[in-house]
């Protein structure tokens, strides 16, 4: 373990806006894809559950 | 009847070069695939992180800054792979008519450009305290900013055509040229008398770095893998049912 304290853990030698910068956006933009794709899975879904004859074939 | 054509239960056991060429197959393998490529990559993902920020030593020229390698080296080279598999997709698509390889071509796009601008942003976050610059007209840096361009224009090509079919095959086309472009990415760092340095990681040659930082970086390319498996699939399997909404046997799945 490197660190020392969680302040120590999270200034990162000094570079924290880089490395948390990095890291961060990265986490955000992935869940952000995972969500849109949650959301268009389940709008393609209910379009189908719609359809007239849905289900019955 | 929720089987699918190749499974023991109905009979058929027809397992050849195109069985998962059937979009049916192919939904049916999707959805069984990615959760194991979601847990793995969870998995990988929250043991390359916990090594690479809290095992791994401080990069004694680098400084703490080095960090931003663990998710910069596995974008940038999933952008380059991304793109590899969704021009040979698309390739496969336009030689052989197979819908499902085009589907699997169009929903990479989306992911191999998430991967690029990954790749970008975290390369402007640790050039800057490493070289000074966020950004320079540097061979490697300028030829992935291209890479960007031809993922948003293969989207944006296939955007605009409404016909599904004419759709992959003019982007196929595109996705064919722009490959010329990865092969540039990967050995600007050769040819030119780049800013950026070569790889930290080759095959067939000793790592030039402490083992915890290589584990971490090696899990995190792990963790990128998995999540751009599990990424595609499932937009591919959403390409599936917007496309073949009306076939009777997605009809029974999705009741």
């Amino acid at each position: 373990m490197n660190w020392h304290s969680l302040q120590d853990f999270l200034a990162m030698g000094g570079y924290g806006a880089y490395v948390w910068g990095s890291f961060s956006v990265v986490c955000a933009l992935m869940a952000l894809e995972v969500w849109a794709l949650a959301r268009r899975e389940r709008k393609a879904q209910s379009a189908l559950a719609r359809q007239p004859d849905g289900g019955n074939a | 009847m929720d089987q699918p054509y190749y499974s023991v239960s109905s009979g058929a056991r027809r397992l050849t070069l195109f069985t998962f060429a059937s979009p049916r197959n192919f939904y049916h393998l999707a959805g069984r695939l990615i959760p194991w490529f979601t847990a793995l990559g969870v998995l990988a993902g929250l043991a390359g992180l916990a090594i690479g920020l809290l095992v791994a030593p401080t990069d004694f020229q680098q400084g703490d800054a080095y960090r931003v390698i663990f998710v910069h080296v596995p974008a940038a080279w999933m952008s380059m792979l991304v793109y590899i598999a969704m021009a040979g997709w698309a390739a496969v698509g336009l030689a052989w008519r197979t819908g499902v390889s085009s589907i699997m071509a169009s929903a990479l796009a989306p992911t191999g450009a998430l991967f690029t601008f990954l790749a970008l942003w975290t390369g402007a976050l640790w050039g800057k305290p490493t070289w000074g610059a966020w950004w320079v007209w540097d061979a490697r840096l300028t030829s992935e900013l291209i890479l960007l361009f031809l993922y948003l224009g293969y989207m944006g090509l296939h955007a605009s055509i409404a016909d599904p079919r004419r759709a992959d095959r003019a982007a196929a086309v595109l996705a064919l040229v722009g490959a010329v472009n990865v092969p540039i990415i990967y050995f600007s760092v050769y040819w030119w008398n780049t800013l950026h340095q070569g790889p930290s990681v080759t095959l067939g040659n000793a790592p030039s770095m402490a083992p915890e930082m290589l584990a971490a970086m090696l899990l995190m390319v792990a963790a990128f893998w998995c999540y751009g498996i599990a990424v595609a699939l499932r937009r591919a399997r959403c390409i599936v049912l917007e496309l073949h909404g009306s076939a009777a046997w997605l009809r029974r799945r999705i009741k």
